[in-house]
């Protein structure tokens, strides 16, 4: 992360700049609310099962050393968005996240490591209906405003692993996350 | 056998009506129940079997008018009035025409309801929506006129039920039994002649 910052503000800022720039973005910041955390199912013959997951909160830790930066970041499945309240009820029923008895999924960081200029990849466990599983992140920075960072985070994942694998082979075992992340520095 | 006759309904003819009846019936009863269940799940899995069962319909529905177009239609009975052959013809028509707008009525429900779920016809391919605008109204609005044409189907094949049974104990006619019997009424004629 922290290369990735510094190749970013080599091209962005003015040399005499980039090391406050730097070291001024290194830190702990809290997840905002204006970040979105967007979800894809996809179907064979008809539309996506898409939405978005609208109560979340976590934070992150900026280290000189990118391999030390960590994330750790908690959303409630009861607060998904979808195009129909139906496709709602569904997602937060037995079959899928069972927020009744699930109410939390949450990931937190083992491993973070630099993939190219401003990205990196984020290895970690996603726990989610009583299963917890290793699961990978790419991170993209897509800028710095004031003490805010943006990121976009995406992932794929198996629903079966977190058996929510209801309707395959019709809708797809795999659930494709893409999220804007906005940090706020603390 | 297998064809029509001037006196009586030969194999095919019977089997179209009865395969389409006790599917008919079925989707009634089906598509009533279904709309009760509250586990999410086990609704998706009814409904899908709803729309499988009412595109077979759909289809043998076709079958069938090709087949009635091709094929000649047995003699109501010479004694019934002009104003109950009337009668029963309109209710044929009508029931032949609940065949197509009862499910296409359903289909268009699927194709304009904002729910992403494509009809999985008994679980061997994905059958596409009709392209029609997507709207929690439009959902509604079809699902009304699905339903009432359900209940007018329902209705008719009462009607048509009740005047089965009225020729059969009443009349003592061969109507309902030569549709349960191919070929029946020219056996019948056969034998006299003999």
């Amino acid at each position: 992360m922290k290369r990735a910052l510094i190749a970013l503000a080599f091209l962005l800022l003015p040399a005499q700049s980039f090391a406050d720039q730097f070291s001024s973005a290194v830190g702990r910041y809290r997840i905002l609310g204006s970040s979105r955390i967007h979800f894809s199912v996809a179907q064979a013959g008809g539309a996506a099962i898409e939405g978005e997951f609208r109560r979340f909160k976590g934070t992150f830790l900026l280290d000189r050393n990118v391999g030390n930066s960590k994330v750790e970041i908690s959303l409630e499945p009861g607060s998904v968005k979808a195009i129909d309240p139906r496709v709602e009820e569904f997602i937060k029923s037995e079959p899928v996240f069972d927020v009744a008895n699930y109410p939390v999924v949450s990931f937190r960081s083992t491993d973070v490591k630099r993939t190219g200029d401003a990205s990196a990849a984020i290895d970690g466990q996603l726990s989610a209906k009583g299963v917890t599983r290793p699961t990978r992140f790419s991170i993209a920075f897509k800028g710095q405003s004031g003490r805010t960072l943006k990121f976009r985070v995406t992932g794929k994942l198996s629903r079966a692993l977190f058996k929510m694998d209801v309707g395959t082979p019709i809708y797809s075992n795999m659930v494709v996350l893409d999220m804007d992340l906005v940090g706020q520095k603390l | 056998m297998l064809r029509n006759t001037e006196r009586s309904w030969g194999l095919v003819s019977v089997l179209f009506h009865w395969i389409m009846a006790a599917l008919f019936l079925g989707q009634f009863a089906l598509g009533w129940y279904m709309q009760g269940i509250k586990d999410m799940l086990e609704q998706y899995n009814l409904y899908q079997w709803h729309k499988s069962f009412g595109f077979t319909i759909l289809g043998l529905a076709v079958l069938r008018a090709l087949w009635a177009l091709a094929s000649r239609r047995p003699k109501l009975p010479e004694t019934m009035p002009a104003g109950e052959k009337k009668l029963a013809l309109g209710t044929h028509f009508f029931l032949y025409l609940a065949f197509f707008v009862v499910p296409l009525t359903g289909w268009a429900i699927v194709s304009t309801s904002p729910l992403p779920i494509a009809t999985w016809y008994f679980r061997l391919f994905v059958i596409p929506s009709l392209p029609l605008g997507i709207s929690l109204h439009s959902e509604q609005v079809w699902s009304s006129i699905h339903g009432f044409l359900a209940y007018a189907a329902i209705f008719l094949a009462a009607v048509h039920i009740l005047a089965a049974l009225r020729h059969h104990f009443h009349h003592r006619d061969a109507t309902l039994i030569r549709m349960l019997r191919p070929g029946y009424e020219d056996r019948e004629a056969a034998s006299k002649t003999n």
